[in-house]
């Protein structure tokens, strides 16, 4: 069977010089360059090609082009294995390896086509009805059986080895669809100036100019897109894409397009990308994208070897290919004639059904003249064969067209049917463009638009060739002289092609008699006439609702060729007109896209930027296990030998409070805050006065979101009389900044301040423990490191090798302790500074971890408390909070349930066994044998294990805190299933008078 | 993705940007007397039009400038932006 089905003709786009050789399901065939998967496999008489997706019934190719519902193969295997591939928009390449789909244990012979003959069982909305109860049957029976029957093709289960990039775009005037309105309007559109992009979806420009026998100016169709395409591609305005598909149209006209770029090529280069995502802003879109043909209902109008009379022009007039050689030709209009001719051309005599009573079209009178006789009054009732058609029951229609006269069996190898054309209006409709209904061609087309866009020629309702040619021309050049001031108007070329008669109104034909055959409205879907019944006689009106009962026109198909044929026979049913039934919405994608190609470059570290900090190779270096904060790397914990991480930060956090340790805290936010007002803002800012903070001072402060919820908190230093120089949290770092800037720009644009992000200018090292002073007397021995000379919250400039750096003495852990700022560019430098001096005073570097040790057993809070549903004195820090001034949020922090005595507070836990460790979340309960639901008093937000006492800590918030000290409860966890007896002590466990930060 | 006329950039991409909510919200001035029913007007309740909006917008991947943006939260059709120191024009 080796291409036995080729025309023998070479005017196509195929090169027959060419063999490709590909395998689908196991069979080795071959096609020829410029071939599809579609054509190629239909030359080699292979029709049957996938399962459908509710009755598996044997399908074959209905389309030729995005149109395709039935063939949808699995391509490639392994980590390359996609599923759903439409096979008319594969084009083939050397080795492609295809099989079908839903089908089991092959496409010839499926267990699952037992649905097809259990039909009656499985109606329209079966799913709702079925599976309902008895209940307990959804999880363990139904869902699992309907999660294996449903779908299609299988994902690949490798992570997608292949390259996907991403590309924004500006243009003036982007032309979706390259048929003889869109090149006009492109043509038009760039000779007067406008930058340009056309995007055609196929691998060749033309559109219907490839397959329509016409004539522009003194060129054939094909060679007049031809040589506009040449004239195109010399101009430096525009942008030419094929193999490209505008799928979406958003808001702002922001289109985006899918471009295969190297799917078609044998062995593209290593960093080629796959396909490539365009987003393409544009200032005006013209949507050329054509129309599709509209199939007919009949009786088992779903064989395969049953296509659209265009597509089978199509196979022969670009690929050279024949869907049969025995067909028959089944049509309500003229255009479908054009097919019949190229058969007759091919030396085959099709039989002609018309439903119609005559005609007097130009082709149709061609075709007779050729001594063709024309079946008019006719339709197809039936037809038979099992995995390819092989006969067809022809009937005469009665005068009201609703049943058949007489009925006769003829033999084919393929049925050409045509129910005329439908505008694609997806792209407008997508744009918010209320759609009208066109009686004259019997289908929706564009009319008030909400967007820049613009449908022109047959997307239009434009069916023939000179208005679309005239259209495609004024809009083009209209549209661009928006946008350039050359006002340069290209003039529409006299064309010529054949006249057509009128199509008839009649889109389902009538059952054959005594037969109840399923007549097929939306193969994808397998949804026939009698399911949109169904829908209708249980009462489903809304045409929306009908969709989601029958499932017509959903999923990836989107109804290209169902959405019309439905909507008429609702209307038919429910008696009214199209444009009263209306229409369901269209949605993005037009065609189905690659989540690879969605997804892009921003796939494993590239799906977020990484921030290090200037430490961060010698913390590498140094084996430290890393945490993610956010976008920042921290160092989490620095093991030796074969130590755990508990053990790494017992040793960490118990070096600080006995030696001296050192820690990278370069990812704390700072902001530089400079301007006369800068004290009155900071003022407004934080619950703490700050009017009469001395210059060369710090001070803790803790700011609130205006409902009283403490948002961040960090200290702030006075430089000079009007700078300062914030720190926030790592986390909250960002916000502060806007919200800073959000007070300063909205709320009281007259203060004079500006305020700075310097995280990133400044590098932060803390220095910590009781040996601190002693080693940064030895690192800078100009400064004076005696508690009267730099006391507490004081800050000294000074310098080290020649680096200049600032010392605050401020301290997270409790201890005595610095933190040495310098420009970053130094830090990696200064670290390695501190910590050779610091060899002789046992200096180790500790981590996040140790960190959170530290500041939880001295019960100072972080983001764990810090919640965005503390106030300030749930978390004890009242005594921050200004009884004299207004402050953001303060007038919440008098609202009842913020004064109420017995809110929930800060305290500590301590486990009565000492040894627990109580998990961070647990629920705390006054009564452990209680019944449930059990009043929940709190829950722990820190635990860390207390180097100072050796036991386990953590920190809660409890209702009515302060009054539970003493008392003992229980932490639970119903997570872990522990319920641990805990002490309540004050959250101050170490240190609680702060002796030791003054020391 | 919308776009985004910036009073002091131009037309950006709406990825820059961060919403910001009502405009025309006044904050209540510092040390004022103001009652719990208007406090928590100012702080939770905003109206959610749909139609015509007044609202602010920070320019966060730009310039850092907040401004005023109307713009109908149907159709996302915007009309005019302006600095928060000047008016819509339309």
């Amino acid at each position: 069977m080796s291409n036995s089905f080729r025309t023998t003709n070479s005017t196509g786009l195929i090169n027959k010089d060419k063999k490709i050789y590909f395998t689908f399901n196991g069979t080795i065939y071959h096609g020829y360059e410029g071939d599809t998967l579609a054509s190629a496999l239909i030359a080699n008489g292979v029709h049957l090609v996938g399962r459908s997706f509710k009755y598996h019934r044997p399908r074959g190719f209905l389309g030729v082009g995005v149109e395709e519902p039935n063939a949808m193969v699995q391509l490639h295997d392994g980590n390359k294995s996609e599923p759903n591939i439409i096979a008319t928009e594969v084009e083939l390449v050397e080795g492609l390896k295809a099989k079908s789909q839903n089908c089991w244990p092959s496409v010839q012979f499926d267990i699952g086509e037992i649905n097809n003959v259990l039909n009656r069982f499985f109606p329209a909305g079966f799913y709702y009805k079925t599976f309902m109860w008895p209940k307990s049957f959804w999880m363990k029976i139904y869902e699992p059986f309907i999660r294996k029957a449903a779908g299609m093709g299988k994902a690949p289960l490798l992570p997608d080895p292949d390259r996907y990039e991403h590309n924004y775009e500006h243009c003036d005037v982007l032309v979706v669809g390259s048929g003889p309105s869109g090149l006009a309007s492109a043509l038009a559109a760039a000779k007067n100036g406008a930058r340009v992009i056309l995007a055609e979806d196929k691998p060749n420009f033309g559109g219907s100019l490839l397959t329509d026998e016409v004539t522009i100016g003194n060129m054939s169709g094909k060679e007049w897109a031809s040589d506009t395409i040449s004239q195109l591609k010399s101009m430096p305005n525009v942008i030419l894409k094929k193999r490209s598909q505008v799928f979406g149209y958003y808001d702002h006209n922001m289109t985006v397009m899918i471009e295969r770029v190297s799917d078609h090529i044998e062995n593209p280069s290593k960093y080629t990308p796959r396909q490539r995502l365009h987003y393409i802003r544009a200032g005006e879109v013209i949507v050329s994208t054509g129309s599709i043909e509209r199939p007919i209902s009949f009786g088992n109008n779903d064989r395969p070897g049953i296509v659209l009379a265009s597509a089978a022009k199509e196979y022969m007039k670009v690929y050279e290919t024949l869907v049969g050689k025995k067909p028959i030709i089944f049509t309500n209009n003229d255009t479908a004639y054009s097919t019949a001719l190229e058969f007759i051309k091919n030396n085959i005599e099709p039989i002609i059904v018309d439903t119609r009573d005559s005609s007097n079209g130009e082709l149709v009178k061609e075709v007779q003249q050729k001594g063709i006789s024309i079946k008019f009054n006719s339709g197809i009732a039936d037809t038979k064969g099992h995995l390819k058609i092989n006969s067809a029951i022809i009937g005469k229609l009665d005068s009201s067209k609703e049943s058949f006269i007489s009925e006769e069996t003829v033999e084919c190898d393929c049925i050409c049917m045509s129910g005329g054309w439908t505008p694609t209006v997806h792209l407008s409709s997508q744009a918010g463009n209320k759609l009208k209904f066109n009686d004259d061609i019997d289908a929706f087309v564009p009319d008030k638009k909400r967007q820049k866009e613009t449908a022109i020629g047959a997307a239009n309702g434009s069916f023939t060739l000179n208005q679309s040619l005239a259209e495609g021309f004024q809009v083009g050049f209209d549209l661009s002289n928006k946008f350039t001031d050359q006002n340069n108007p290209t003039n529409s070329p006299n064309s010529n092609e054949p006249s057509y008669e009128k199509h008839e109104k009649l889109w389902c034909m009538p059952l054959p008699s005594g037969k109840k055959p399923k007549r097929f409205i939306d193969f994808q879907n397998d949804v026939a006439v009698s399911d949109v019944e169904l829908a209708i006689r249980e009462g489903f009106r809304s045409i929306e609702h009908v969709k989601r009962y029958t499932t017509l026109g959903m999923a990836g198909d989107q109804g290209k060729t169902s959405n019309l044929n439905g909507l008429q026979y609702v209307s038919k049913i429910e008696k009214k007109i199209v444009p009263e039934v209306g229409h369901t919405t269209f949605r993005p994608p037009y065609t189905p896209v690659t989540i690879g190609a969605i997804v892009g470059r921003e796939v494993g570290n590239h799906y977020l930027p990484t921030r290090k900090s200037p430490i961060h190779t010698w913390h590498e270096e140094n084996n430290a296990v890393f945490v993610a904060a956010g976008l920042w790397q921290r160092p989490r914990y620095y093991p030796r030998g074969s130590e755990d991480m508990n053990s790494a930060v017992n040793r960490e956090a118990a070096n600080v409070r006995k030696n001296v340790g050192i820690c990278d805290v370069t990812t704390l936010g700072k902001i530089d805050i400079k301007g006369p007002d800068a004290p009155e803002f900071l003022n407004r800012v934080y619950t703490n006065a700050w009017l009469k903070l001395p210059v060369g001072k710090a001070r803790y402060g803790v700011m609130l979101r205006e409902d009283g919820m403490v948002f961040d908190d960090g200290t702030t230093s006075r430089l000079s009389e009007n700078h300062f120089h914030m720190t926030t949290t790592t986390a909250q770092a960002a916000n502060v900044l806007s919200h800073l800037e959000y007070y300063l720009q909205v709320v009281w644009p007259d203060l004079d301040v500006n305020v700075l992000s310097t995280t990133e200018q400044w590098s932060g090292i803390a220095v910590a423990g009781p040996k601190s002073r002693d080693l940064l007397s030895k690192l800078f021995p100009d400064v004076d490191m005696s508690n009267e000379s730099l006391p507490f919250m004081g800050l000294v400039d000074s310098s080290i090798d020649g680096i200049k750096a600032r010392i605050y003495r401020i301290s997270f852990s409790g201890e005595l302790a610095y933190e040495v700022n310098v420009e970053s560019n130094y830090g990696l430098y200064t670290w390695k500074k501190i910590m050779e001096v610091g060899q002789s005073f046992d200096i180790q570097p500790y981590g996040t971890e140790a960190l959170s040790t530290l500041r939880i057993e001295m019960g100072h809070v972080a983001g764990a408390e810090l919640d965005g549903r503390t106030i300030p004195f749930d978390v004890g820090l009242n005594s921050m909070v200004s009884q004299k001034k207004d402050f953001i949020g303060k007038r919440s922090l008098s609202k009842d349930a913020f004064t109420e005595s017995d809110r929930q507070t800060i305290v500590g836990l301590v486990p009565l066994d000492k040894k627990t460790k109580i998990p961070e979340g647990s629920h705390i309960i006054e009564d452990n044998s209680a019944v449930a639901p059990i009043p929940k008093l709190g829950h722990v937000s820190s635990s860390c294990w207390s180097v100072e006492y050796n036991n386990p800590f953590s920190i809660a918030i409890i209702k009515d805190g302060k009054n539970k000290i003493g008392k003992n409860l229980y932490a639970v966890s119903p997570l872990k299933d522990i319920s641990i007896p805990v002490e309540v002590v004050s959250s101050h466990y170490v240190d609680p008078e702060g002796s030791r930060v003054r020391s | 993705m919308l776009e985004i006329k910036c009073p002091y950039c131009g037309k950006r991409s709406q990825n820059e940007f961060s919403y910001g909510g009502d405009a025309t919200i006044k904050r209540p001035q510092l040390g004022e007397e103001i009652s719990t029913e208007d406090w928590d007007n100012f702080v939770y309740y905003r109206d959610n039009p749909r139609g015509k909006h007044s609202e602010l917008w920070h320019h966060v991947s730009g310039c850092r400038q907040w401004f005023k943006v109307s713009r109908d939260t149907a159709t996302h059709e915007i009309f005019d932006t302006c600095k928060m120191n000047e008016d819509f024009n339309v």
